[in-house]
C-alpha cells in the first residue's frame, strides 16, 4: 500500500479546513480505506474535538519529532472505524516546533500502511502552511463564496504553482444555495472561473454542522446533513471515482426533489 | 422567486451583489498576481506612454492601460488611440523634443506624489 498524502489547506482562517478534514477522514474510512489525519495546527489543535478524540490524547505530533515518543504511540485509533487514525497537533508549541522535513519524515513512514494520509493545515501562508503542504501529492483549498476567502485561496494556488505543488483542486464550503440563486452570493461557476482550478466539492452551509462538532460526530455520518453527503462525495472522488455534482438548488423545490430521487443523491 | 419581484421593482437594475463581488475579485486578484506596487504600476504607464508618444501624436485623454485577466494568466492591455488632429507629427516632434529635454523626471514626479494618499 502506498498513501495518497491529501492537504487541506485555504489561506483564510475558518472556512472550514478541519471540518472537511474530519469529514473526509471518516468518509474515506466508511468506504474501506485506511486513513491516518495529521493536524499540522500547531498551537491551535482542534481535529481532534471536530472527530471527538480530545480525550483519549497521551502524546502529539511535536513528541513524535522531539522523539519523546513512538510515532504508533501517537496514533489514536477512531472508536467506531479501526482503520481511521488521528495524530493530533500540540497545543502549547508553536509552528516552529515542526518543520517541513519532519513532515516528510513521518508520512514517509506512515506512507505504506495507509491509503490516505489527509493533513490539516493551518491557516495563513507561513511555517505551518508549509509544513502542512511539505510532503502533498494533492491539495484541496477550502475557500467560502466570498471575496477576501477567494483572494486568500488565490494566493495559496499561487504558492503551490510557485513550488511545483500544484494543481491544487478546490473544495467551496458554506455554500447557501438560495443566496446563490438571488444574486446574493457567487456560484461555484463564479468560483472556479476566477481561481482557474478543478472543483472536487461543493458544501452546502448546513446547520448539522456545529450539533457535530457540538457532539464530536463528524456531519457526514449524519444522513439527512447536505453537507455530510458533500464530503462524502468528495471521498469518493477522491478514490478516483467520477462522481457528478448535484445543482444545490432551493431545497425544496419539487423537481428538485424529483431529480434527486432519480439520481439517488443530494450533494 | 423573489428575484422576480426584485425584478419587478426594480431592485436588481443595479447589479447584483454577487457578480459585484465576482468583478472586484477579478480586478484584486489581477493585481495581487502581478504583484507590482500602485506607484510602480502608475510608473510603469507613464513610460509607457512617454515612448509612445516618440513615434506618434498620442490622444492623451483617452488613454487606457490596465491589467487583466484571462484564467490564470495576467495581461498589460493597453489602449492608446493616436490623437486625430492634423498637425499631430508636428505635436509628436514637439513631444519628442520635451522629452528629451526632461526625460520624464518631472512625470514620475507628480504620479509620486498623487500616490500618496
Ligand atoms: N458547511 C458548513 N455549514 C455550516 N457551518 C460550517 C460549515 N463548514 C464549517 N462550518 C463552521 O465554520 C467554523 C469554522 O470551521 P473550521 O474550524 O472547520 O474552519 P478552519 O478552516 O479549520 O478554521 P481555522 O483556520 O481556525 O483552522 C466552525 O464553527 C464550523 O462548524
Ligand atoms: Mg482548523
Amino acid at each position: 500500500m502506498a498513501a495518497k498524502v491529501v492537504t487541506v489547506t485555504s489561506g483564510k482562517g475558518g472556512v472550514g479546513k478541519t471540518t472537511a478534514t474530519a469529514n473526509l477522514g471518516v468518509a474515506l474510512a466508511r468506504l474501506g480505506k485506511k486513513v491516518v489525519l495529521i493536524d499540522a495546527d500547531v498551537g491551535l489543535r482542534n481535529l481532534d474535538i471536530v472527530m471527538g478524540l480530545e480525550n483519549r490524547i497521551v502524546y502529539d505530533l511535536v513528541d513524535v519529532i522531539e522523539g519523546r515518543c513512538q510515532l504508533r504511540q501517537a496514533m489514536i485509533k477512531h472508536k467506531q472505524f479501526p482503520d481511521l487514525f488521528l495524530i493530533p497537533a500540540a497545543q502549547t508549541r508553536d509552528k516552529t516546533a515542526v518543520s517541513p522535513a519532519d513532515m516528510i519524515q513521518i508520512t514517509d513512514k506512515l506512507r505504506p500502511e495507509f491509503d490516505f494520509i489527509l493533513i490539516d493545515s493551518p491557516a495563513g501562508i507561513e511555517r505551518g502552511f508549509r509544513n502542512a503542504v511539505a510532503s502533498a501529492d494533492e491539495v484541496l483549498i477550502v475557500t467560502n463564496p466570498e471575496v477576501s476567502a477567494v483572494r486568500d485561496a488565490d494566493r495559496i494556488i499561487g504558492l503551490l504553482e510557485a513550488n511545483n505543488k500544484g494543481p491544487a483542486k478546490l473544495i467551496l464550503n458554506r455554500v447557501n444555495p438560495d443566496m446563490v440563486k438571488r444574486g446574493e452570493m457567487m456560484s461555484a461557476d463564479d468560483v472556479t472561473d476566477i481561481l482557474a482550478i478543478k472543483l472536487i466539492g461543493i458544501v452546502p452551509e448546513d446547520e448539522h454542522v456545529i450539533p457535530a462538532s457540538n457532539s464530536g460526530v463528524p456531519v457526514t455520518l449524519n444522513e439527512n446533513s447536505k453537507a455530510g453527503q458533500a464530503f462524502r462525495n468528495i471521498a469518493r472522488r477522491l478514490t478516483g471515482e467520477n462522481v457528478p455534482f448535484m445543482t444545490l438548488q432551493e431545497s425544496g423545490g419539487f423537481f428538485q426533489r424529483l431529480a434527486r430521487l432519480f439520481s439517488g443523491q443530494g450533494e | 422567486m423573489s428575484g422576480f419581484f426584485d425584478r419587478m421593482f426594480g431592485r436588481s437594475s443595479s447589479k447584483s451583489s454577487s457578480s459585484l463581488a465576482k468583478e472586484r475579485l477579478q480586478f484584486i486578484l489581477v493585481h495581487d498576481r502581478i504583484n507590482l506596487p500602485p506607484e510602480r504600476m502608475e510608473a510603469m504607464k507613464a513610460e509607457i506612454l512617454a515612448v509612445i508618444s516618440k513615434y506618434v501624436a498620442v490622444d492623451q485623454d483617452n488613454v487606457d492601460i490596465a491589467l487583466q485577466q484571462r484564467n490564470r494568466d495576467s495581461l498589460i492591455v493597453a489602449e492608446i488611440p493616436f490623437s486625430q488632429s492634423k498637425d499631430s507629427t508636428d505635436e509628436a516632434k514637439r513631444r519628442l523634443g520635451q522629452d528629451m529635454d526632461t526625460p520624464r523626471s518631472d512625470q514620475s514626479g507628480t504620479v509620486d506624489e498623487a500616490d500618496d494618499f
